[in-house]
């Protein structure tokens, strides 16, 4: 079964009908059996980090999503969140990846909202993902660029559009709202 | 790597279906939104916008279910505006599965409502719509559809609705409107350069010139138009070609 975690945070529901139109059953969750249990998990979200990370401490999630040893799926807050830290709310975040997260300078509008370029694809999440693919983002913080990072994309700075660790994965970019694009990197994920 | 201009067909949703009105009067029918809508997506379409002209209390359920229905058929983001007048009606349609809410004549009358919505659901969701017109000297914020005048004047209102927690501002000039002469560049520009926010021009586009016209001329960062999309005079994929080859950053696939 596919679980999508439920907590605090926005567009749940466009990340559901994103899987449920490729033909998977999910369930959208935060009983934590059913989470560790799952043959994979998506961490969504729209939201601001603080308050995400104090619901997800509050009910213990915090600690089950660093144990788990399915694919994980972060996007958008959720890549934020299994950073380090994160300068919104001045957040400690869950640590998965080794990772800052910062807001962007004001030298261009903020948030970075619409349809930007991923490049550097490597990751089995862009099988088939051409180079420079457009896919759609709506962020005002960004997560630096590592060694974890497998594609980048350039809006006032390079920052990481998606990373990997293990069997962690997340993407900053909204693959449920990214076409048939953001259609092929979600079936990538539900297939590993 | 450029941040792409969008090109975002607006649907304006009367009783469950697409209608087009010419100067804000004058409807007339241009179908099934979600046929529309799930047209537009697939071929290419940045974003969509669902403007509800006839919300009524008894309507809004409607509204609510179509959203829903839109947000399972469709994989690109949508805006859903009309008769928004509480963070509890932004919550409805954000939990239908809109992406965004755009406000209008409810934020001129509470601007307080912008902060609510934006403090509950994120400024990346919050759209402040402006219907302006060219009067006399100035530029002046219109509402309630166009028909009521109000003192603001428009590049204030919208540097106002930013610093309230606007992620976006949504400009339909009233002179432009159903007339398909092109964009009004210089208040567009005008209030692109003003505010640190994306800034989408609404109103005039009659051509795929005009479309090139708006991202060459001024900072705005999509164009919207629904018409001429609705009754095919110029077919998404066809004006997304044309830009490119324009050299202007467009998301582009071979194969719509």
């Amino acid at each position: 079964m596919i679980v999508i975690i439920k907590y605090n945070a926005g567009n749940i529901k466009s990340v559901e009908n994103a899987v449920r139109r490729l033909g998977y059953d999910c369930v959208v969750t935060d009983d934590s059996e059913q989470i560790r249990k799952a043959e994979k998990v998506i961490f969504p979200g729209v939201g601001e980090a603080s308050s995400a990370m104090k619901y997800l401490t509050e009910k213990d999630l915090d600690k089950l999503i660093i144990s788990l040893n399915q694919p994980v799926l972060g996007i958008c807050l959720g890549q934020q969140l299994m950073c380090k830290y994160s300068e919104e709310g001045n957040t400690s975040c869950l640590g998965i990846f080794d990772v800052d997260v910062k807001k962007f300078p004001p030298e261009d509008k903020v948030p970075h909202m619409g349809w930007n370029e991923i490049t550097g694809l490597k990751s089995p999440l862009f099988n088939e993902i051409k180079e420079s693919s457009d896919v759609y983002f709506v962020h005002s913080y960004y997560c630096e660029t590592s060694k974890e990072t497998v594609a980048e994309c350039n809006y006032i700075r390079p920052f990481a559009a998606a990373m990997e660790k293990n069997n962690f994965y997340a993407c900053q970019f909204h693959p449920e709202k990214s076409a048939g694009i953001g259609e092929l990197i979600l079936k990538n994920f539900l297939e590993l | 790597m450029t941040l792409k201009k969008r090109i975002i067909p607006c649907l304006d949703i009367q009783n469950g279906r697409t209608v087009k009105g010419v100067n804000f009067v004058g409807i007339r029918d241009a179908g099934d939104p979600i046929e529309l809508a799930r047209k537009y997506a697939d071929q290419g379409a940045d974003e969509l916008v669902f403007l509800d002209i006839t919300a009524t209390i008894e309507k809004r359920k409607t509204l609510v279910d179509l959203v829903e229905k839109v947000a399972q058929e469709i994989n690109i983001p949508f805006t859903v505006g009309g008769g928004i007048h509480s963070v509890e009606d932004a919550g409805a349609v954000i939990k239908a599965g809109a992406d965004k809410v755009s406000i209008n004549s409810s934020a001129v009358k509470r601007p307080e409502l912008i902060t609510e919505i934006a403090e509950r659901y994120g400024s990346q969701c919050v759209v402040l719509a402006i219907d302006t017109k060219f009067n006399e000297s100035n530029w002046k914020v219109y509402v309630k559809g166009g028909r009521e005048e109000t003192p603001l004047e428009t590049t204030f209102w919208a540097k106002i609705g930013e610093s309230l927690g606007a992620g976006e501002i949504l400009l339909t000039s009233m002179n432009n409107d159903g007339t398909k002469d092109g964009f009004a560049l210089d208040i567009t520009d005008q209030v692109a350069k003003n505010v640190n926010i994306p800034v989408i021009a609404s109103g005039g586009a009659g051509s795929k010139k005009h479309f090139e016209d708006l991202f060459l001329n001024t900072e705005a960062n999509a164009g919207l138009a629904a018409s001429i999309f609705h009754y095919g005079e110029i077919p998404v994929p066809e004006l997304k070609a044309y830009l490119k080859e324009q050299n202007i950053a467009i998301r582009y696939e071979s194969g719509f």
